[in-house]
């Protein structure tokens, strides 16, 4: 799956993204810099990376949110392209209108850094088939401000249509529903607070990372 | 064409809790203000801009709206004053 690894000034997390790509999905995977216009010919999976693109000025991923490479991921989401954001990554994919809700601070505050357990709660996604409904894994979360939030239309909505496809076990940050992360109406972008791609080798303390990139190479070959 | 200053407020919507806001009315509760209560901390933004009265209200209302807040836990609101030449 051809993979490009967005980068914006602040983005601390592209190296493990990548790494994670190039492991389990392209071992040509590639960074783009945030102000090229367009993604390289061919590109399948977009992964926008955790960290502090801009140092969170204005607000967390506001900024990286309207930087040039984004109209391209924008534009590939919009054709079906898969484009998977985790942690700063789903900030700015809420500040860009490509999923719903905003992620304010943390209910105490606190930057929590630390592994979580999430339960799969739909498993009929190209980023989730590879799980079993209802299963348990163990992924790392790090942020500051995860405390996922939308008004009552937009969360009753996203529970009826499945949206919601990673539930914190034990809610760390206020996140309404418990809500760690989200697909779009289509299903092809995928926005979480947890990191899947800290989670692929045994190494790392998990691998349950690793269905996340199992399961979208399962979706490209069954495309 | 004139130049204008703007100050934009941005504040949390009411329905959005604000953990920041709360530790500071716990910490003026510990320094004697129990009297203290409904403390909210938002953002204060000034700009200058240049055009005419009209253009420049639309461009603010532009700016504010989809750039300087997030309208789903956000509000906003501004006043902008005209600069006089020389004063």
């Amino acid at each position: 799956m051809k993979t490009a690894v967005i980068q914006f000034p602040g983005s601390n997390c592209d190296g493990d993204a990548l790494h994670a790509a190039q492991l389990l999905l392209d071992q040509d995977a590639q960074f783009v810099w945030h102000t090229e216009a367009g993604l390289p010919q061919g590109t399948e999976l977009v992964f926008l990376p955790g960290g502090f693109s801009y140092g969170d000025h204005l607000r967390s991923g506001a900024i990286a949110a309207r930087s040039p490479i984004m109209q391209a991921v924008k534009a590939h989401a919009e054709r079906g392209g898969y484009v998977l954001g985790v942690c700063n990554g789903f900030q700015v994919l809420t500040e860009s209108g490509l999923l719903p809700g905003a992620l304010s601070r943390n209910r105490d505050l606190h930057f929590l850094c630390r592994p979580v357990h999430l339960r799969v709660e739909n498993t009929g996604t190209a980023f989730t088939g590879a799980y079993t409904k209802g299963q348990v894994i163990e992924v790392p979360i790090a942020h500051g401000e995860g405390n996922y939030y939308a008004d009552p239309e937009t969360v009753a909505r996203l529970e009826g249509e499945g949206q919601v496809v990673f539930r914190y076990v034990d809610n760390p940050n206020g996140s309404l529903n418990d809500i760690a992360g989200i697909v779009s109406e289509r299903g092809n972008v995928l926005g979480m607070m947890p990191h899947p791609e800290r989670a692929v080798e045994a190494l790392l303390g998990s691998e349950d990372g690793r269905g996340l990139f199992d399961s979208l190479k399962g979706a490209l070959v069954s495309r | 064409m004139s130049t204008f200053k703007a100050k934009v407020f941005v504040t949390l919507k009411p329905s959005i809790l604000d953990p920041q806001g709360r530790t500071v009315e716990r910490a003026l509760s510990h320094l004697d203000h129990g009297n203290v209560g409904g403390v909210r901390v938002g953002k204060y933004i000034e700009l200058t801009l240049s055009g005419s009265r009209a253009e420049v209200e639309a461009q603010l209302k532009d700016i504010t709206e989809n750039v300087l807040s997030n309208p789903v836990m956000e509000d906003a609101r501004w006043e902008l004053s005209e600069e006089l030449v020389g004063a």
